[in-house]
């Protein structure tokens, strides 16, 4: 048993996800409070070259050639046995795609305690999980004796995980990694779309509130007034009524533009992390308590329908001019 | 191709929630149960592929308010059983609790895949899926958007941030975690669900366990309270859209 907060490291084809350092800089704090060290997880194969940069007090590297790219099963077993034996206090994964698959299947075989969606930890042993899209904060005490804890993105800034000094490295033993249930077959590149949406300046967003395919027409409309592209949340892209190209949030592309002006999108978790580099949100919503508002720079608290051909109009009017 | 389903009853997020006199868990009174939106992929990816290749598609929820609803609509897209799991669950529902409890029901009706939303967006103690996947011994996988089977292998379509896609072979069975149905949720008419009311048959099973060992204690809930706010544009369509024109020009866009 040991006071140490370990963070298992995502990471994807020789790239350190962003919530890595995320997770590094919530160990950081939370080691405040058990006075505990912040050990990095490095699972990989001649991944070693990784952890340059981690904010951490030290790196247990576990290097296979079945750890090479990211598998459930193999994962599983080799963390299943590292925080059986070391049982340190905390062990942070990514609320991902990666981590997801671990976290709590691990709670489950180990028998241990898992917060999931928490947002942030604090100097005086707290967790604070974010849920309902957004809409409630629940707040605890990080169960013990090891707390599991998948974090989303929002409490801390990436650069507050990254260190200019290299942390020690120390390689552990991986256990026997065989019969494994699930395998790689292969990487199907993203399609190429017609724009890249990560380049573009101006972004009209749609969402759920769009309600049917044929709206996305009158947001066309504006985008082309405004010399922007449609983008959308995840809703609008699983319906089919725009390609996957488009998508923003976690499972699509983070965006950076000028202006990012939303239509009916009410700013959940997954949506929000892939837009907060805009330079401004404009958010247009019918619910007031919408989070998106709390993100957004300017808000429209109105129907969109009743809106958007005359902003078109106008904007039309404005270049004209 | 045996294929079980499990999905769950969350509140509405287009209603109001509201936090109890605890001051640690959500209102329930007034709160509209609706399934999860991701559990209803679950359902359409199971009837896809029974509609693919054959085979029988079990839905399984807790006895919450709407769980009648959710079972019938899913017989009427296709679903051949619907099971209901009877307990108190007034003290709320972890997903360890659920997990645990489905795990002795999926187990005896032996299915060659277990489908499941890859989240909720009240998952606090983790995801079912994952969860349930572990009770059982079989392998997960979540975030798939896609599923093929052949020779009792699955290929399995797995997301990871910025599009990029893998593509896994998967031992069943195994619990998936769907993101995204290869289809958008089929749409079925009230009078059919009603149709499929006197016909189909909701079983019912206790659960034999409710064991919510491994969530965590939740001390307070609270609304967050935003350090930032939008400056909220007031007025008629016509005065909105010329304050929101003034701003373009002033960020340099127009």
């Amino acid at each position: 048993m040991s006071q140490d907060i370990y963070v298992v490291i995502e990471h994807l084809r020789e790239q350190v996800a962003d919530i890595s350092y995320v997770m590094l800089a919530a160990a950081r704090e939370s080691a405040q409070n058990t006075g505990g060290k912040v050990v990095a997880v490095l699972l990989g194969h001649n991944a070693k070259g990784l952890a340059g940069n981690f904010a951490a007090d030290q790196v247990l590297y576990l290097d296979h050639s079945a750890l090479a790219d990211f598998n459930p099963d193999a994962y599983q077993k080799a963390l299943t046995d590292l925080i059986g034996k070391n049982q340190p206090r905390t062990v942070l994964f990514g609320s991902t795609s990666i981590g997801a698959d671990l976290a709590s299947v691990l709670s489950i075989r180990l028998n241990l305690p898992l917060v999931n969606s928490c947002r942030s930890l604090s100097k005086d042993g707290k967790f604070v999980s974010q849920i309902c899209g957004g809409k409630i904060m629940a707040e605890g005490e990080l169960p013990a004796p090891t707390a599991l804890v998948a974090m989303i993105p929002g409490g801390y800034k990436v650069e507050q995980g990254q260190s200019k000094q290299s942390p020690p490295v120390t390689q552990v033993d991986v256990p026997v990694l065989e019969s494994l249930r699930v395998t790689l077959a292969k990487y199907i590149e993203p399609a190429a779309g017609d724009v890249d949406i990560a380049k573009e300046q101006i972004l009209v967003s749609v969402g759920r509130g769009i309600q049917n395919k044929d709206n996305i027409a009158l947001a066309e409309d504006l985008a082309k007034a405004l010399g922007g592209v449609v983008t959308a949340s995840r809703p609008v892209i699983d319906q089919g009524w725009l390609v996957a190209s488009r998508l923003v949030g976690k499972s699509g592309k983070h965006v950076k533009p000028k202006i990012y002006l939303t239509l009916g999108i009410s700013g959940a978790p997954e949506h929000v992390e892939a837009i907060t580099d805009s330079e401004a949100i404009i958010a247009i919503n019918t619910d007031p308590k919408a989070p998106i508002f709390d993100i957004a720079k300017y808000g429209v608290e109105m129907d969109m329908f009743d809106l958007i051909e005359v902003l078109t109009e106008k904007v039309k009017e404005a270049k004209g001019r | 191709m045996n294929i079980v389903v499990l999905a769950k009853l969350v509140p509405d997020l287009v209603e109001e929630l509201t936090i109890d006199a605890s001051g640690a868990a959500l209102d329930m009174t007034f709160a509209r149960l609706i399934i999860n939106e991701l559990d209803d992929h679950a359902i359409e990816q199971s009837i896809l592929l029974k509609e693919r290749s054959g085979g029988q598609v079990t839905v399984i929820t807790l006895d919450l308010e709407g769980a009648d609803d959710v079972l019938f609509t899913a017989a009427a897209k296709g679903a051949d059983r619907l099971i209901k799991i009877k307990g108190d669950f007034a003290g709320g529902v972890s997903n360890h609790a659920l997990a645990r409890a489905c795990a002795t029901i999926v187990k005896e009706l032996q299915p060659d895949l277990v489908l499941t939303g890859v989240q909720a967006h009240n998952d606090i103690d983790g995801s079912a899926g994952p969860l349930l996947a572990e009770c059982l011994g079989m392998p997960y996988v979540g975030y798939v958007h896609g599923i093929a089977i052949s020779d009792g292998k699955s290929k399995v379509l797995k997301e990871y941030p910025g599009g990029l896609v893998a593509e896994l072979d998967v031992v069943l069975p195994a619990v998936l975690g769907v993101q995204a149905s290869e289809q958008p949720p089929r749409y079925v008419a009230v009078s059919k669900v009603r149709q499929v009311m006197k016909t189909s048959k909701i079983e019912e099973r206790s659960a034999s366990e409710w064991d919510a060992n491994g969530a965590p204690i939740i001390g307070r809930m609270f609304q967050p309270e935003a350090s930032t706010h939008a400056t909220m544009i007031t007025g008629n369509a016509d005065d909105v859209a010329t304050k929101l024109v003034g701003i373009f020009k002033e960020f340099g866009v127009l």
